[in-house]
């Protein structure tokens, strides 16, 4: 049954040189330096900053003197705090539902085959791939209140001048009125996302298996009922996710409205990101800025643990 | 001396049920040991241990009479072929079969050497060059095993080599394996679920069943002599029949199961054998019935006629010495010394 | 490497010779006319937002061979060269402005931060995919999630954390800094890839005779590297875009990147340079679309948390 009983070994315990073959020890050293870093210049930070927005501190007075939420109803009172909260929600999910519907289209468009199709493959990314700010300055041109190619265009098809719909000026002064900035922005953060969106939403749409739309096919589904009954429901989780990336990208934005306008005119652009940003480094008040930061945070959680379990569901079907 | 032995050797993954389940193992010198059972027995952990890929979660393995439970899997000097080869796709033929010596830092001149020895053994001395992704599945194989054999060691583990060739190149390849351990007569331990692999390549068979052997033994022990009822059901093909009797319940090989005047011996045992269907498959006759509520098979060589037709009940037999008997409830052979 | 596009399924055109009578057949000349139609429909809708992404960077590159006399003359019709296009808005670009110390510390900072992110993911990555068992999918998912924290969020902390290592008003603080959202970012998308290399070759070149790192070495590295390859290239590109920690920790032209630089550079007094600042945001928006085409596939497949095979 069992073979002669030899002496056994020295136990490894005490072989010191096949420590590092060990997963117990190897594995958690390989992970070290991505988790220090992330503790040491994202957790630690994020403890610092909700320090901050309890206490009193700024670029002059350094010490971190705790006052309590002092800071959080200081910065609700105030009115631009609350133009800028509105603007927050108003430019993330106006521009993501407009992207919702875009992106469908579009998808489907890329999902055929045409001519062009490589080049307008291409084109679709740019808004996405171009670093931000320089895409706002090039928006910045675009809108500008005096050389603006649109208004240009307007006036040669008669909307704008005198005696026009959007007249009387010259000039729609894009990023100079109240409502004409809201919607420069919002055009600017549609068009930004709907790339990201479409990608996403075009490779689940040709993820989805060929059996089912052979099945379809076979059923008799045209088109439209195709469509209605089997990609769209098919393609939720997707698009849960596409839209989800858009709003965490929107929300917590600030290079947009920042080069385009500073916020302006006169904080009617404002978002939390910005304010946070003109509060914190150019007033100076670091915990004021901390404060009105910190409240794009329960969105951020809430829109992450929706992102997970959306994509966890996604990965069981 | 390179056996291999495990000494209640154990495995739980996380969730609590354990995959190997306190196995005492040990084999002889050059002897080639197959490891069968069914998927998710807990035989490819159990080679996986043995390997020092995974570590137990207690007991001990050793190799050539050293416990080697703690080393890691290069200190153990086995090789292994994984069921996919595990070919590097990076690297020629070559240097596949020359890894193993590079680690272990020989000069190039004997690794050549070395290298042309085990590919003249396998026959692959054409394809050195050429990279793992333009040969078949039966080149690979042999490259596999060329780079297993290069190091000598003391044991070779194979995990299911033969189930991603198709069924045609396995038969052959498993003669050329078995030819392979012949010569060189290092000691193997061999994982498959294929029984027909099992009985045609084995010295001796563990049957491994939800983590514990069920039987260890030689092949013909294993089919004549099984020592429960999932040993006796899982070798052959149909399965052995299991009829209750008597609040036991006897087992008898199809090939075994005769018409009652046939047999014609006072040391026999009759039943009632009510015939529903006959399958014709070539070289044999399948006749599939019922012995009062259990199902049973009985099997003839085509050349032979059969006196049962479906529909009908005739008086069927098993000779004493054919005749196995378990207890219903443990399944464990209850006539056989142990 | 990734291959760019997923090939598309045939387009779909309306049954035509389906055996359902509805009583009115259609005849061939209909059902022509119904797929032209949708045809073009396709081209429009494709045209369309080709223009919708385009026109800007059209736009872009249209002003920035205009000359002064032409660009600010509001009787000049702004589409076409009413004097003939000139490239001395390029060549002052760079020569009379700081854009190519900005091109410079862009470089200098993307390789460092991308040196710097190879170091962290490649090891952290591996670790999840082999030695972390359940909690490798688990933790590389929460790793990816810390890539959404917002730097709007963060920066006013880390301006501290930056000041305090003396690093005020110098690229190096991005250096630094740029890791913390690209290490998130690219070991989840590094864990695609050593996900899908089969574990019994790092397996047997343990039995083969060398240790795990030494296995690691020898054989994953090297089937990795177009996944490698993807981390060289995100993490570039996110270097690249970031704006908020470069705004925050730099203040003199001599230390800013591109990103930073271009908008509140380029501008004297009031007085925008229109054209130099055009050819900046140009030349930077072309390179970075190119390698983001090529790598999309592996992008997506990150981004959907592997839902959707890239």
């Amino acid at each position: 049954m069992t073979a002669t009983v030899a002496p056994p070994s020295v136990p490894a315990t005490r072989q010191p040189r096949y420590l590092l073959d060990r997963e117990g020890v190897l594995g958690p050293l390989m992970l070290l330096p991505a988790v220090l870093y992330i503790v040491a210049l994202v957790g630690f930070p994020l403890v610092l900053a909700i320090l901050y927005s309890l206490s009193d501190v700024t670029v002059g007075d350094q010490s971190i003197d705790l006052i309590g939420f002092g800071n959080f109803t200081a910065v609700w009172d105030n009115g631009t705090f609350q133009k800028a909260l509105r603007n927050t929600f108003l430019f993330t999910f106006a521009s993501q539902a407009l992207v919702l519907v875009l992106a469908n289209l579009l998808a489907l468009i890329l999902s055929a085959d045409f001519h062009g199709k490589r080049l307008v493959r291409f084109l679709i990314l740019l808004p996405w791939t171009t670093p931000i700010a320089l895409a706002a300055i090039g928006w910045l041109w675009m809108l500008d209140s005096v050389y603006s190619p649109i208004d240009a265009a307007l006036r040669s098809a008669g909307l704008l001048g005198p005696d026009t719909p959007f007249g009387p000026l010259r000039n729609m002064l894009w990023l100079s009125k109240p409502d004409l900035a809201r919607l420069s922005v919002l055009l600017i953060h549609t068009w930004r996302t709907l790339p990201l969106a479409t990608v996403i939403l075009l490779a689940g749409l040709t993820a989805i298996p060929q059996d089912v739309k052979d099945a379809a096919n076979v059923d008799g589904a045209g088109f439209w009922r195709q469509l209605i009954y089997i990609r769209i429901p098919l393609l939720l989780p997707i698009m849960t996710v596409a839209v989800l990336y858009g709003v965490i990208f929107t929300f917590t934005d600030m290079t947009v409205v920042y080069v385009l306008t500073r916020g302006g005119p006169i904080d009617n652009t404002q978002v939390l990101a910005s304010w946070a940003f003109l509060k914190g480094v150019e007033g100076g008040d670091l915990a004021q800025g901390a404060a009105i930061a910190l409240f794009l945070f329960p969105v951020m959680a809430g829109v992450a643990a929706l992102m997970l379990r959306t994509a966890r569901r996604t990965e069981t079907s | 001396m390179a056996t291999v032995e495990t000494r209640g050797l154990t495995k739980h993954f996380g969730d609590g049920n354990a995959a190997v389940n306190g196995i005492d193992l040990a084999s002889t010198d050059g002897e080639f040991l197959v490891l069968l059972g069914p998927s998710g027995c807990g035989k490819t952990t159990l080679l996986r241990m043995i390997g020092g890929l995974e570590p137990p979660t207690s007991g001990d393995v050793l190799i050539g009479g050293q416990v080697v439970t703690d080393l890691p899997p290069r200190a153990r000097q086995i090789a292994m072929v994984f069921q996919s080869y595990a070919l590097y796709p990076h690297m020629s033929v070559y240097n596949n079969i020359a890894f193993p010596l590079k680690a272990q830092k020989l000069p190039k001149t004997e690794q050549k050497q070395k290298v042309a020895w085990a590919a003249g053994i396998l026959g692959i001395d054409q394809l050195l060059h050429r990279k793992p992704r333009q040969l078949s599945g039966g080149q690979r194989q042999r490259v596999a095993l060329a780079r297993a054999l290069v190091r000598e060691p003391n044991v070779f583990l194979l995990d299911e080599p033969l189930s991603n060739l198709d069924a045609q190149r396995r038969a052959s390849a498993r003669d050329e394996l078995q030819l392979f351990q012949r010569r060189v007569g290092t000691t193997t331990i061999y994982v498959t679920h294929d029984q027909v692999e099992a009985m045609g390549m084995g010295d001796r068979i563990a049957v491994i069943d939800q983590g514990s052997i069920r039987q260890l033994g030689t092949p013909h022990e294993i089919y004549d002599d099984p020592a429960d009822t999932f040993v006796a059901t899982f070798l052959g093909s149909p399965p052995m029949n299991l009829v209750p009797r008597g609040g036991d319940l006897l087992g008898f090989r199809p090939e075994h199961f005769i018409p009652a005047d046939v047999a014609a011996t006072e040391a026999m045992a009759t039943f009632p054998f009510h015939v529903h269907r006959e399958e014709y498959l070539g070289a044999e006759r399948l006749i599939y019935g019922e012995v009062g509520d259990a199902k049973a098979v009985a099997r003839f060589p085509a050349n032979v006629v059969v006196p049962a037709a479906p529909g009908g009940t005739y008086d069927f037999a098993v000779r004493r010495g054919d005749l196995k008997i378990f207890n219903p409830t443990t399944g464990l052979r209850t006539d056989r010394p142990v | 490497m990734a291959t760019s596009v997923p090939p598309a399924p045939a387009p779909k055109t309306p049954p035509v010779t389906a055996p359902r009578y509805t009583g009115l057949e259609t005849s061939p000349g209909v059902a022509r006319a119904k797929r032209v139609g949708a045809r073009g429909i396709l081209y429009a809708g494709a045209t369309f937002f080709a223009l919708f992404a385009a026109l800007p960077f059209a736009w872009m590159v249209l002003t920035i061979f205009k000359q002064d006399t032409d660009l600010y003359n509001a009787k000049h019709n702004p589409f076409v060269y009413n004097d003939p296009p000139t490239l001395d808005n390029v060549r002052a670009l760079f020569n009379e402005t700081e854009y190519v110390t900005f091109v410079v510390n862009t470089l200098i900072v993307a390789v460092a931060v991308v040196a710097i992110t190879l170091v962290a993911v490649v090891p952290a990555a591996y670790s999840l995919t082999r030695l972390a068992g359940r909690w490798g999918e688990g933790l590389g998912i929460g790793i990816f999630l810390v890539y959404l924290v917002p730097p709007t969020l963060l920066f006013i902390p880390l301006s501290r954390v930056v000041t305090e290592l003396g690093l005020r008003n110098s690229k190096w603080a991005m250096v630094v800094v740029y890791p913390s959202f690209t290490i998130p970012f690219c070991t989840w998308l590094l864990m695609g890839f050593f996900k899908s290399i089969p574990w019994d070759i790092e397996e047997q070149a343990m039995i083969d005779g060398y240790s795990r790192l030494g296995a690691i070495w020898r054989t994953v590295l090297p089937i990795a590297i177009p996944g490698l390859l993807t981390v060289v290239v995100f993490a570039f590109a996110l270097t690249m875009h970031e704006f908020v920690y470069a705004l925050a920790f730099t203040s003199s032209s001599a230390e800013k990147t591109i990103s930073n630089g271009v908008p509140t550079e380029l501008v004297r007094g009031d007085v925008f340079y229109w054209q130099s600042l055009m050819a900046a945001a140009a030349i930077v928006a072309v390179p970075v679309a190119l390698l983001y085409n090529v790598f999309l596939d592996r992008f997506i497949a990150g981004f959907t948390l592997g839902a959707v095979k890239g």
